[in-house]
């Protein structure tokens, strides 16, 4: 009877669920202690309300936007966490015994999904939150309120992705979970589960997440501004979020599936029943491959601006960098099946996708050639946002080529499943979308703060990221020469790997060093805040963000801009009338803050944690909760309150512009 | 209150972004569509499609549906003529029919499940479930939706806001049927071929 009421609250949990490794549990330990001590600040220094009002319940953009910046640092501190054991591990070719080889599954699962999800999606969110609606002169997204919803669900699929340290285990099949290997029958536990939920409920997030800024740049650019007067970082976030549109219901639909399959007994993909493993990867990559686009595209966008600012010149190639975009984003459709050429489609199919795949090459050459262009006979400063582009081209050409070499199906064989394509992989998604992020990091920064980065720090952890990063990936193309394959968590001395293995262990250390000086960049220039103050326009930038008080006022513009020309605000300033402001301001409209973006997230939270560990009556609580939130917030009327043109001109009055 | 050109820019902005929220549906429609048309061989054994569906019952539902998307677009006719009872009798018929192709739908899933042929019989009829009740949940969604509308459009006496968002639920229910005509000829007329 006891055993049946227990049963029914905590479905599949057990006590045992809470038992870990050392290392798991020391992991697990300092993420409990973390929050508690979160928690004991905030009600020691009685901030909770402040951080109700000012920050959960918020639909301003540029805090959601923060927020999604938050976690996605504290993600990639948990991913380098991982890297690190996974390379301690190789480095010591497994014999040391430091990770058993369950574990170390479990850690490149999460790896590679945590820095994919949690880390690059949310800088992407983060930076477009951010930036768009100053680029394009409007106050808010279309759609704030979905904005909020769209965080809370990252945040959910968020927590669920880190639960397991704490209670359960996670997926041990890999980032990408293939069938048969991910199915009830060979796993049967909770780890895939985790995987799918988290996933599945963040992958809603950022679906709804792309349709909001796809409809914010198509229906909310200041009057004037055609397509082709856009900032060029407004285009990559236009053609990305595109593919987000397309390639996200594709990986909504596949989680969807698999999980049938583990909860229903379906047979979409199951080796048995009739089942075909072979959809489930065709149908991962057809998002998977977009996804790396949905990423990289804003990445170039950033490099865009940051190239032309430093450079004090305007964008080379403006048009062909939007022609190479759209190309690149109708290719990324037509090349998924590069990931699996030893599939056994045939050479016909092989030959195709191959060709598609180097054709996809000449609209990001061209895009090279455009920054190096741009530099050209330009007055380039190098500050720590040009450092991160030069290291950005350096190892993404280097990664690019890697791929060409990777997309002649024949070679493929001998590269799938290795090392090289390991790194491969890693050259394109740091080289390209962290080291982007991190020079957007530097560019915008004074724009939210009023002051800038010290420049000092920035380069030391610039040198350090690339040293180590090199020595971190190249021993991995080499390593994939000689036969040694991903995801190995012991090999044998005699294969003659562990040099090789030493230096990228090594290196991993030394980028370690290089987030150590980022994270100190940002204690000491937030501690000597008042010796780096900057005003609105510390790079002579180019576009409307930069017109616009650092920090920006809740509702950016107190008066929308109007536009003639491409880069308005920089051509305005070269005449002399910078000055966009008039004193005849009108009435705004501004979003009232709402506390059921958050509860939706937490019902959504509660659903998969239901999901996973099968308590169905969670799982109605959960279901029920978010439509009744939805119901609620769709049927309200009154959403927005007015800020009348007496308040705005006061607002600006004591910001001293006027 | 905003004015009536703020009013039109945010109701404007609505309906594209509902639009594009179609789209992306579509796709997710479009990728269990092509894993039904590569599993729909996959029998393993057990029934295919020609044993098991009964053209007579689908063709059925699918008038009963198609008849609900009639009837929905009167109701948006009268109310934009301002015909408020006609409006409200036409949405009754619409969720009635709505519920009848449910009801139906549901039908046939229990017969299918109680002669043994349920999702877990064979990756066909896995493909099968998904599909036709990935649809059916849209159909449910669509009646609770209409259901808050109905009681709102009484309450509150046809308020514009209601109006806009009786326009997208119309948008709505019209994309439901048009997936249900590729779920009529794709999964029942294809798939029910020998
Ligand atoms: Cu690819």
């Amino acid at each position: 009877m006891l055993q049946n009421i227990l049963d029914f609250v905590f479905g599949r949990l057990k006590p045992s669920d809470f038992v870990h490794d050392p290392i798991m549990a020391g992991a697990g330990f300092a993420m409990v202690g973390a929050l508690i001590l979160a928690i004991i600040g905030l009600t020691y220094f009685k901030k909770w309300g402040w951080l109700w009002r000012n920050w959960i319940t918020s639909l301003d953009p540029k805090k959601i936007g923060v927020m999604y910046i938050l976690v996605s640092v504290i993600m990639l501190l948990r991913g380098l966490a991982d890297a690190l054991l996974l390379r301690a591990q190789q480095a010591t070719d497994g014999s040391a015994g430091l990770l058993t080889s369950d574990h170390f599954q479990q850690i490149f699962s999460a790896h590679g999904s945590i820095m994919i999800f949690f880390v690059a999606m949310g800088i992407i969110f983060g930076v477009f939150n951010l930036i768009i609606p100053s680029q394009i002169g409007a106050r808010d997204v279309a759609f704030p309120f979905l904005n909020s919803v769209s965080f809370w669900l990252f945040a959910a699929g968020m927590i669920l992705i880190n639960a397991p340290l704490i209670v359960g285990e996670f997926s041990t099949a890999g980032w990408l979970a293939y069938p048969p290997l991910s199915e009830l029958q060979y796993s049967p536990g909770v780890g895939v589960d985790y995987w799918i939920w988290s996933l599945q409920i963040a992958g809603i997030g950022s679906l709804l997440s792309g349709i909001n800024f796809f409809v914010t740049i198509l229906k909310m650019r200041a009057p004037g501004m055609t397509l082709m007067k856009m900032p060029i970082f407004v285009w990559s976030a236009l053609t990305s979020t595109g593919l987000i549109m397309f390639a996200f219901p594709i990986l909504t639909a596949t989680l969807g599936m698999l999980s049938l399959d583990r909860l229903m007994g379906m047979h979409f993909f199951t080796a048995t029943g009739g089942g075909n493993p072979m959809m489930y990867v065709n149908l991962i990559w057809a998002w998977g491959h977009p996804e790396v686009y949905i990423l990289v595209l804003p990445a170039f966008g950033i490099f865009s601006e940051v190239v032309s600012a430093f450079s004090g010149k305007k964008l080379f190639g403006y048009t062909s960098m939007v022609v190479a975009l759209l190309a690149i984003a109708i290719l990324s459709f037509t090349v998924w099946l590069h990931h699996f050429f030893t599939m056994g489609a045939g050479a016909d199919v092989n030959t195709f996708f191959g060709i598609m795949t180097m054709i996809i090459a000449i609209p990001t050459g061209v895009k090279v050639f455009n920054w190096i262009f741009t530099m050209y006979r330009g007055r380039v400063r190098f500050a720590t946002p040009m450092l991160w582009f030069m290291g950005f081209i350096v190892t993404f050409t280097l990664g690019g080529l890697a791929g060409v070499l990777m997309s002649v199906p024949p070679a493929d064989f001998q590269f799938h499943n290795s090392l090289f394509l390991v790194a491969h992989f890693h050259t394109m998604i740091v080289g390209g979308v962290l080291f982007g992020a991190f020079a957007g990091f530097a560019y915008w920064f004074p724009k939210f703060t009023g002051f800038t980065l010290n420049e000092r720090l920035g380069r030391y952890a610039f040198w350090n990221w690339i040293v180590g990063f090199l020595l971190a990936f190249v021993p991995l193309y080499i390593l994939g020469f000689m036969g040694a394959t991903r995801r190995l968590d012991h090999y044998d001395p005699s294969m003659g790997w562990q040099g090789l293995f030493v230096v990228a262990g090594i290196g991993v250390a030394i980028i370690c060093v290089g987030v150590f000086f980022q994270l100190l960049q940002l204690g000491y220039s937030i501690w000597k805040r008042n010796d780096n103050r900057v005003g609105s326009d510390p790079w002579n930038g180019r576009s409307f963000e930069w017109s616009i008080a650092s920090p920006p006022p809740e509702y950016n513009f107190a008066v929308i801009p109007t536009v003639t020309q491409r880069d308005e605000f920089w051509e305005l300033k070269k005449k002399k009338h910078g000055s966009l402001l008039k004193s005849h301001y009108e009435d705004i409209w501004l979003p009232k803050n709402s506390g059921l973006g958050p509860i939706i997230g937490a019902f959504a939270l509660a659903f998969g944690i239901a999901v996973i560990w099968h308590m169905w009556w969670l799982l109605i609580v959960g279901l029920v909760g978010v439509v009744v939130t939805l119901i609620i917030r769709l049927t309200s009327d009154e959403t927005e309150e007015k800020m009348t043109a007496a308040e705005v001109a006061k607002h600006e009055l004591k910001r001293g512009i006027v | 209150m905003k004015n009536v050109i703020e009013e039109a820019a945010v109701q404007q902005k609505k309906t594209l972004g509902f639009w594009i929220y179609l789209m992306t549906d579509l796709v997710l429609f479009a990728s269990l569509f092509a894993t039904f048309a590569v599993l729909r061989g996959q029998t393993f054994g057990g029934p295919s499609g020609h044993d098991l569906f009964n053209m007579p019952f689908v063709l059925l539902e699918t008038m009963i549906l198609l008849t609900s998307s009639f009837t929905a677009g009167l109701a948006i006719l009268g109310s934009n003529r301002g015909y408020k009872k006609q409006t409200i009798f036409w949405l009754f018929v619409t969720f009635a029919l709505g519920a009848a192709f449910l009801t139906l739908e549901l039908t046939e899933f229990s017969h299918l499940v109680s002669e043994g042929d349920g999702w877990q019989r064979s990756a066909f009829l896995s493909s099968f479930f998904t599909l036709v009740g990935t649809h059916g949940l849209h159909i449910a969604i669509g009646l609770l939706w209409l259901a808050v509308m109905i009681i709102r459009l009484i309450r509150f006496k046809f308020k514009q806001t209601d109006l806009n968002r009786l326009a997208l639920f119309a948008l709505f229910w019209h994309f439901l049927d048009v997936v249900w005509i590729f779920i009529f000829s794709i999964v029942y007329l294809i798939g029910g071929m020998a």
